[in-house]
């Protein structure tokens, strides 16, 4: 199947062109993000205080790393369950947000943010955490370190494999690959 | 009676921890293998492709297959003619547990406390199943067990009215309702029967089974035939992004129940389908 390669940060006319189903390999710069370091995040802005990280045009990748090995990187990195980041993710995506990266589906609300500030949402594959982990090159924590594996860590990426699942038209591959094919 | 020291139980638990988390069973391999004959979805296909190649490098360079290495959940079964020494039977547990997560660079993902929720950072402690078992073994079966699949488990009370239909129903309901967060292809434990707990723990064990082995019974065998056909019906696919492999099987265990109950659990696991077992 035909990729596309990008490198971020993203910007609105390369996302305006994604559509779901696309196969992209992500470069550059993307940052981890859990839970924990959405609430906090989300608790700063409230402060109206400043985040850790820059957020425009950015990417954050919902995972929690195993420990790197000795001489590694960073350990084996799947997406975890995006619904978790659900309540957090439309703010962040106010302020710019271009992508997340994860697995499992998303709320309307933050359907309805990606379609208001163009912003998309990406698969990586679940479980394929230790081929993924390979296309990271480096990695340090940017915020947070008390929070182990769901700090903010900053990566690099070479060729990252993920699928458009939500586009800024609203369409979710989740609903339409589904529809394709049941019951046949 | 036949001694075991608690310093082999340690070391084999540990053990087991990483290999469970490192080498993902020849029949998941082999069911991976076949979904990529049938998958028509070509993302699918491409799905299925890296799952192959994930698991080979996981093997090869001994690093977990996925990020989250699971809540250790930890069966043992005893034979009545053992006598263990060395200390208390599941602190030796735990202390393999503890070792093998450390040692094997595998995340801690367990907190002291469900609501309060402070990381124990080492990844104890595990959940322990005992049986008492005729003979002089003692089988330890170590299944780290992800949180995503997990969470989309579930258990209901039936009326004994609403029979196999009922059954069938639930389990389709859950599966549907799971989507694509329990990392499919997914492996669907089901037990019928029993109590409310019992009909959970049988669920469990038949994640436990290999796939491809169908229940000695064989009207249960013909209903996990029809429950995969109708999963995989579904369209939900490898990822859920759609597809013709949803489950890789269904494998559902029965024990007798009271007259007034049909309780049925399902416990989804994901394609990381892992357990590996020793006997001392």
């Amino acid at each position: 199947m035909p990729q596309i390669r990008l490198t971020t940060p993203l910007t609105d006319d390369v996302v305006e062109k994604l559509r779901i189903g696309q196969r992209v390999l992500l470069n550059g710069v993307l940052y981890t993000g859990r839970d924990a370091a959405h609430k906090k995040m989300v608790e700063l802005l409230d402060r109206g205080e400043e985040l850790p990280i820059p957020v425009k045009g950015q990417v954050i990748y919902y995972v929690g790393p195993s420990p790197a090995k000795p001489g590694r990187v960073i350990g084996s990195a799947g997406p975890t369950t995006s619904g978790r980041m659900d309540p957090y993710a439309p703010r962040l995506i106010a302020l710019g947000l271009k992508g997340m990266i994860g697995k499992g589906k998303r709320s309307p609300e933050v359907i309805k943010a990606m379609k208001q500030y163009k912003a998309v949402y990406f698969a990586a594959v679940g479980g394929a955490a230790a081929l993924l982990a390979r296309a990271i090159k480096s990695c340090r924590v940017v915020a947070y370190p008390e929070l182990g594996p769901e700090a903010i860590h900053e990566l690099v990426v070479e060729d990252f494999p993920v699928i458009v699942v939500n586009d800024i038209l609203g369409a979710d591959l989740y609903e339409e690959g589904v529809k394709i094919y049941a019951g046949r | 009676m036949r001694v075991i020291d608690t310093a082999t139980i340690t070391a084999t638990v540990a053990e087991l921890c990483q290999k469970a988390n490192y080498e993902l069973g020849e029949d998941v391999l082999v069911a991976f293998k076949q979904a990529l004959d049938t998958e028509i979805s070509l993302t699918g296909k491409d799905i299925l492709q890296q799952l192959l190649e994930n698991a080979r490098i996981a093997r090869e360079e001994a690093v977990p297959m996925c990020q989250d290495t699971g809540f250790a959940v930890v069966f043992l079964e005893m034979g009545q003619e053992v006598a263990i020494t060395g200390g208390d039977l599941y602190d030796a547990v735990n202390e393999g547990v503890r070792r093998g997560y450390l040692e094997g660079y595998l995340r801690k993902s367990i907190v002291d406390h469900p609501l309060l929720r402070r990381n124990t950072g080492d990844n104890t402690p595990a959940v322990i199943h005992t049986r008492i078992v005729p003979g002089d073994k003692l089988k330890i079966i170590v299944a780290p067990k992800g949180g995503g699949s997990e969470n989309m488990s579930g258990l209901r009370m039936l009326k004994p009215a609403e029979g196999v239909e009922g059954v069938r129903k639930f389990v389709l309901e859950q599966v549907k309702a799971a989507g694509p967060n329990p990392c499919p292809p997914i492996v669907v434990g089901v037990g019928i029967g029993g109590t409310f707990e019992k009909a959970a723990l049988l669920a469990k064990e038949a994640l436990l089974r290999p796939l491809g082995q169908p229940s000695p019974d064989p009207e249960i065998a013909r209903l996990e035939k029809e429950l995969l056909e109708a999963i995989n019906n579904l369209g939900i696919g490898p990822q859920g992004l759609g597809g013709r492999t949803t489950a890789l099987a269904v494998h559902i265990e029965v024990f007798p129940c009271h007259i007034a109950s049909l309780p049925v659990a399902v416990n989804i696991n994901c394609h990381a389908s892992r357990h590996k077992e020793a006997i001392l």
